[in-house]
């Protein structure tokens, strides 16, 4: 595998991709969301289509504004205006706005920008986010890419929108590693994929031969943890995302499953199960040295570091039914921390660390909730027949999971979404994928 | 007992592949192999799942081996005794009602209940591989109780 070198990647163009203009005036914002608050008023924001002059340049300026727009609409955060009431024109605004004419629609927020294709190919892409109340330019950035990755500059231009007014990190130019389904539930056919976080440049990974699940994003590499049962075996895989090339982890004497990368990246840690009994290890994947952290006769697995490294946390049936528990990174300290009623499962450590995701189940139902790492402030975000396996985006502030209906009594096959919800738990969104889709995992903000 | 369920599976893979055809001029058998008026030829995987039983099912959230479990088991372990060259592999499954980890572990816990009370009743352990699908490959559709009983369930396939 190594004549790869210079194989495409869809990241290399970061390296093409230029930071021509940086103007972040500190000047008083008067637009700006506090998104600790539990529920916000979604901003006005008018985001006009990019500036151009070929009809080329005309579309994708176009294209390039309803992505964004749809970033920020789905946020919750923002209420994208309606383009029919714009009053200044895309070409009028390359001189600036007229802020009276944005303030009669109610703007809050106006983007502006413009698509410029260069003697090399390349665009130029410029935008600026100006705040309408007190007339001044918030942000002001250029970027120079190949046609190809206009979606991808749409995403770092959301982000730059998002992190301007909130304060907070955006998470648009991420990516979804997910499995797609298809076929009835008793010959279902599982394959790994993977698509930018609003389902765009949608790409299988795997080609259904064998059964996968659980796939979860490294946060240093173009790499993926997964469990595959590949030959019949199921184990812990590590899956290169460029190479496409495959590597089982460990040589254990059971089903490894449930892996999760540690924050650093330099470790997986994951459940090995072997004569009924289910244990957490980690292994170190360049000494490929492994370490068991519990100790019970009962199943413990779902392990999640938290993003200091220092902790972990994890399910347990060992006090009789599921709950979660988290412990020291070297498997000491060990605390309960999940009270209410019903089961809780596949806890997530928020890469905040101030929250746990879990999938709880009660009464019948399943539901996706947060609490705090020492186990106060459950609330829960979604509840349906059947919802589980949440993941966080990479601020913090939203949850992805899948929710599977039930299959009818005439064996009607059931029909399993990826949706997103935000901390508030009022704004949910279903994630457009081709197939069937479960257990999602949000990566890291692309680099 | 065991006819029954066999019968049982009969009528719904019977539905489930043919929609209206409520024949039951062939009878199906859980394994998907189909079985005539001629009784299977002993040592065969048919003869196994026919007439011996290839599957035990557990209650909600257990890996505890019932008496009709054991019993099932008991014909497994005599069959398996009387073919010593066959080698098994016990799959154990979990319904669709808990999470994929979870019932990953619970599957390992099946089958491997079903493993050793096998080995207790006298079969070589190394004749004998385990594997969880947890709750990956229902073997009836449905999501109703009557769906998750049958799909609770530790089944041995002859290799």
């Amino acid at each position: 595998m190594s004549p790869v070198l210079h194989r495409y990647s869809p990241f290399t163009f970061v390296a093409a991709l230029l930071l021509a203009v940086a103007v972040a005036l500190p000047a008083r914002a008067q637009v700006q969301i506090d998104i600790t608050q539990g529920v916000v008023e979604p901003l006005p924001i008018a985001v006009t289509d990019f500036f151009g002059e070929t009809p080329d340049e005309v579309q994708t300026g176009a294209e390039i504004a309803s992505v964004i727009a749809a970033n920020l609409q789905r946020s919750g955060l923002f209420r994208p205006i309606d383009k029919n009431s714009f009053i200044q024109s895309a070409a009028a605004l390359q001189n600036g706005p007229n802020f009276p004419e944005w303030r009669i629609i109610n703007a809050q927020a106006l983007v502006t920008g413009s698509v410029q294709r260069q003697p090399d190919g390349r665009y130029r892409v410029e935008f600026r986010l100006w705040d309408v109340i007190a007339e001044t330019q918030m942000v002001g950035l250029a970027y120079f890419t190949a046609p190809e990755n206009w979606r991808r500059v749409s995403h770092i231009v959301s982000d730059a929108i998002y992190k301007r007014i909130t304060g907070e990190e955006g998470y648009f130019d991420t990516r979804i590693v997910y499995i797609s389904e298809t076929g009835p539930a008793n010959a279902r056919v599982k394959r790994l994929a993977i698509m930018d976080q609003d389902g765009a440049n949608h790409r299988f990974l795997t080609d259904g031969q064998f059964l996968v699940l659980t796939p979860r994003f490294s946060p240093t590499a173009q790499e993926i943890t997964y469990l595959a049962y590949y030959n019949d075996r199921p184990r812990v895989y590590l899956f290169n995302i460029d190479t496409g090339r495959q590597e089982v982890l460990g040589d254990f004497p059971g089903m490894t499953f449930a892996p999760r990368f540690s924050p650093d990246g330099n470790r997986v840690i994951m459940s090995l199960a072997t004569g009924g009994n289910t244990e957490i290890y980690t292994m170190d994947l360049r000494t490929r040295e492994t370490r068991r952290l519990t100790n019970s006769p009962g199943i413990d697995t779902a392990p999640s570091f938290s993003p200091d490294g220092q902790r972990i946390t994890f399910e347990s049936d060992r006090g009789g039914t599921q709950q979660i528990y988290v412990m020291n990174a070297d498997g000491s300290g060990v605390q309960r921390i999940s009270f209410g009623q019903g089961r809780y499962a596949s806890p997530v450590w928020s890469p905040r660390g101030d929250l746990i995701a879990f999938t709880k189940l009660l009464g019948g139902r399943f539901y996706i909730g947060v609490m705090r790492p020492d186990g106060t402030g459950e609330r829960i975000l979604a509840d349906a027949f059947h919802v589980e396996g949440p993941t966080w985006a990479p601020n913090g502030r939203v949850l992805m999971y899948f929710s599977e209906t039930p299959s009818g009594p005439n064996g009607e096959t059931k029909q399993s979404r990826l949706y997103s919800v935000d901390l508030s738990g009022r704004n949910v969104w279903q994630v457009p994928t081709p197939l069937d889709g479960s257990d999602p995992a949000w990566s890291p903000l692309i680099p | 007992m065991r006819l029954k369920v066999l019968s049982l599976f009969a009528a719904v893979l019977l539905v489930s592949a043919c929609g209206t055809d409520q024949s039951n001029s062939v009878a199906t058998t859980g394994d998907g192999a189909q079985a005539g008026a001629e009784a299977p030829a002993p040592g065969t995987k048919e003869d196994f799942v026919v007439n011996v039983g290839d599957r035990v099912f557990f209650a909600y959230d257990s890996f505890d081996l019932s008496p009709e479990a054991r019993a099932t088991l008991d014909r497994q372990a005599q069959w398996l005794k009387q073919y010593p060259s066959i080698a098994v592999t016990i799959e154990g499954h979990a319904d669709e009602r808990g999470t994929r980890e979870y019932n990953l572990a619970l599957g390992e816990r099946r089958a491997n209940s079903v493993k050793n009370y096998l080995v207790a009743a006298g079969v070589s352990a190394d004749r004998i591989t385990t594997i969880s699908y947890g709750k990956e490959r229902p073997a009836v559709l449905g999501s109703n109780e009557a769906a998750y009983a049958q799909n609770r369930r530790g089944v041995t396939t002859i290799n």
